[in-house]
């Protein structure tokens, strides 16, 4: 099932936009070869600007995380666990390690703390149910940043192109519309990163890991929050192990869910101070 | 220079803990991760607002809760004490309020996209539309019952200006507690673990310290009277009683920025100038003191929340300790 070549969805010519069909990314560690394509196809094709060379130690990755102008970010894991049991050789299990690779993305949730953070409407949900930044309306008021649970957006700092601005990924909203696949997904030679209808990809999803389980990857898991105030999202992924160890919050929340207590207490506080000011006057005067 | 002994030194420690952190190079993991997390990155983003942003919380608090002030002043007749409310209402929320929110923007020059949509799930965009009709009523108040105070126009045309003073004020009174309030809900909705743990607290602590600081600017203005004095009291009382209650909700490493590092000290130190010290200072009679100590402590606790959202935002335990419970 792996290696579908021209036959893919991520080569196909596909009409989603026009049809309203949700789409999504199905990212699968197990074939990811840390070949970082999809980073570079994503900056190439969406001008995101070159953020400076640091070097982080951290295995191969000098990336770090996705932010304002890291839209793809491949992560090198480094684990002392066997991957599954067809990896035996010299070291026969005694002194285990496993090197995993995923492309890290925005995960375009179904209830989405950055679209119902921003005051200013310029994240907006599009017809294949992705979240889109709107660059020309967003002011840059910074709200966006904490209110997404796995921390993918952020504001662009000065001296790059077009700072001040929140940005990532778009999905490719300006490809999809023409019928073609982000940019991403095109590039990956392995097809770790899917593209495709977002019920196909479930389905895809559920028979690899399937098919990965039989195959000894014991710890083999799917990552789709759907049990969660996020209730799903369109890029999901799968894992070998806990999802903290590729920095991704076990249980996100969307932040809305905060606003009922915070606001009773708020019109506590404002009920309290009139009565408050009205009290002080009325017996002291 | 490196001499055999430090080379011996690093051969140790590279046999003891198993990894040497060099310079230059950040290995936060090699060669494996011994912390959850990918190698201590962040799982949510930190803020990235400056100082203009506690600022904007005390200004923004001071304004709307002066304007309630002017309300009870108006409605028992202390007409100097409303104006001089109503002018620290106007200066604090109708001009330094409006500069320090469009200052903390990335592109200033698109302020106004705030007022494109009202958005009542996002506590950025209410606050946005809270300001604005703060303002709209803030200042007219102000001018109307200036206009009134001095006798401007005869008969008729002045009780108009009454009248219409009387409700621009209730009006800036209104969306004053709102406007002292929302900035608690507009970090405590939000992924940041210290923020969401404690959105309870947080619009109690803001508006409060919005009604002690507009007690306290009146008072060194000048108007030392027993109301204000009582709501000196009142305010300082709450923050202490909210110090306690901070002191004993703890969420351990969920929410430890409150209680460790240079941000827990901020916390601290604001809460006790605005809490205790103030109603100590207050009881002895030293009102001014009270009342400085209480405006310092406004400020810096609004200084050390955003501490707290930077350092909670950058420690990815705080946010996966949070998710356990």
């Amino acid at each position: 099932m792996i290696g579908e070549g021209i036959q893919s969805t991520n080569q196909r010519h596909h009409t989603f936009v026009k049809d309203h069909v949700e789409v999504g990314f199905f990212t699968d560690p197990t074939v990811c070869i840390g070949c970082k394509a999809c980073e570079v196809a994503c900056k190439e094709w969406n001008h995101v600007p070159d953020d400076g060379f640091t070097w982080s130690g951290n295995s191969y990755d000098n990336t770090g995380h996705l932010g304002a102008s890291t839209w793809r970010h491949v992560m090198f894991v480094e684990q002392d666990r066997q991957k599954g049991d067809q990896i035996v050789g010299a070291t026969n299990g005694e002194d285990p390690f496993r090197w995993v690779f995923l492309s890290d993305v925005c995960k375009h949730c179904e209830e989405s703390g950055c679209l119902e953070a921003c005051p200013t409407g310029s994240i907006v949900r599009t017809e294949v149910g992705s979240v889109l930044v709107q660059h020309d309306v967003c002011n840059g008021c910074g709200y966006c940043v904490v209110s997404c649970p796995f921390g993918v957006i952020d504001r662009r700092p000065s001296p790059l192109p077009d700072h001040g601005g929140a940005f990532k990924c778009t999905f490719c909203y300006d490809r999809q519309k023409s019928g073609l696949v982000p940019a991403c997904a095109k590039v990956c030679p392995t097809e770790s990163i899917v593209f495709g209808r977002l019920d196909d990809l479930r389905a895809r999803a559920s028979e690899r890991l399937q098919h990965l389980k039989q195959n000894g990857y014991a710890d083999a898991q799917l990552y789709d929050p759907t049990e969660t105030s996020v209730r799903g999202i369109h890029a999901f992924f799968l894992l070998l192990g806990e999802p903290e160890a590729y920095g991704l919050p076990p249980k996100p929340q969307v932040p809305t869910i905060y606003l009922k207590s915070a606001w009773t207490s708020a019109f506590a506080t404002a009920i309290a101070s009139i009565i408050a000011a009205l009290a002080a006057f009325a017996f002291f005067t | 220079m490196t001499s055999e002994s430090r080379l011996e030194q690093l051969r140790d420690e590279a046999y003891g803990k198993g990894i040497v952190a060099g310079r230059g190079v950040d290995v936060a993991g090699g060669p494996i991760p011994r912390k959850p997390g990918y190698y201590g990155q962040p799982v949510v983003k930190p803020p990235v607002w400056t100082w203009e942003v506690p600022l904007y919380f005390f200004f923004g608090g001071l304004a709307g809760m002066s304007a309630v002030i002017a309300l009870g002043a108006v409605l028992f007749h202390h007409v100097d004490l409303a104006l001089a409310a109503m002018w620290t209402a106007s200066i604090a929320g109708a001009v330094l309020s409006p500069i320090l929110l469009i200052l903390d923007l990335g592109r200033p020059h698109l302020f106004l996209n705030m007022l494109r949509v009202f958005k009542h799930r996002s506590a950025m965009s209410m606050g946005a539309w809270i300001l604005s009709a703060f303002g709209a009523c803030a200042v007219p108040g102000l001018i109307t019952l200036e206009l009134h105070m001095h006798q401007m126009f005869p008969g008729a045309l002045d009780q108009l200006l009454r009248i219409a003073a009387g409700i621009f004020i209730f009006g800036a009174a209104i969306f004053g507690t709102l406007l002292s309030t929302y900035t608690g809900v507009l970090i405590g909705a939000t992924a940041i673990p210290a923020w969401f743990l404690h959105r309870t607290l947080l619009p109690i602590h803001f508006g409060t310290a919005g009604l002690g600081s507009a007690a306290a600017v009146l008072e060194l203005l000048g108007h030392r009277i027993t109301a204000l004095n009582f709501l000196g009291f009142y305010a300082a009382a709450i923050e202490t009683a909210l110090l306690i209650w901070l002191s004993i909700d703890k969420h351990g490493a969920a929410d430890r920025a409150i209680h460790e590092h240079g941000s827990g000290w901020l916390i601290r130190i604001g809460e006790v100038l605005n809490g205790p010290l103030a109603l100590i200072l207050r009881f002895f009679g030293f009102i001014p003191w009270a009342a400085i100590s209480f405006l310092a402590g406004a400020l810096i606790s609004r200084i050390g929340w955003i501490a707290v959202g930077k350092v909670s935002g950058s420690d990815p335990e705080s946010v996966f300790a949070a998710e356990k419970n």
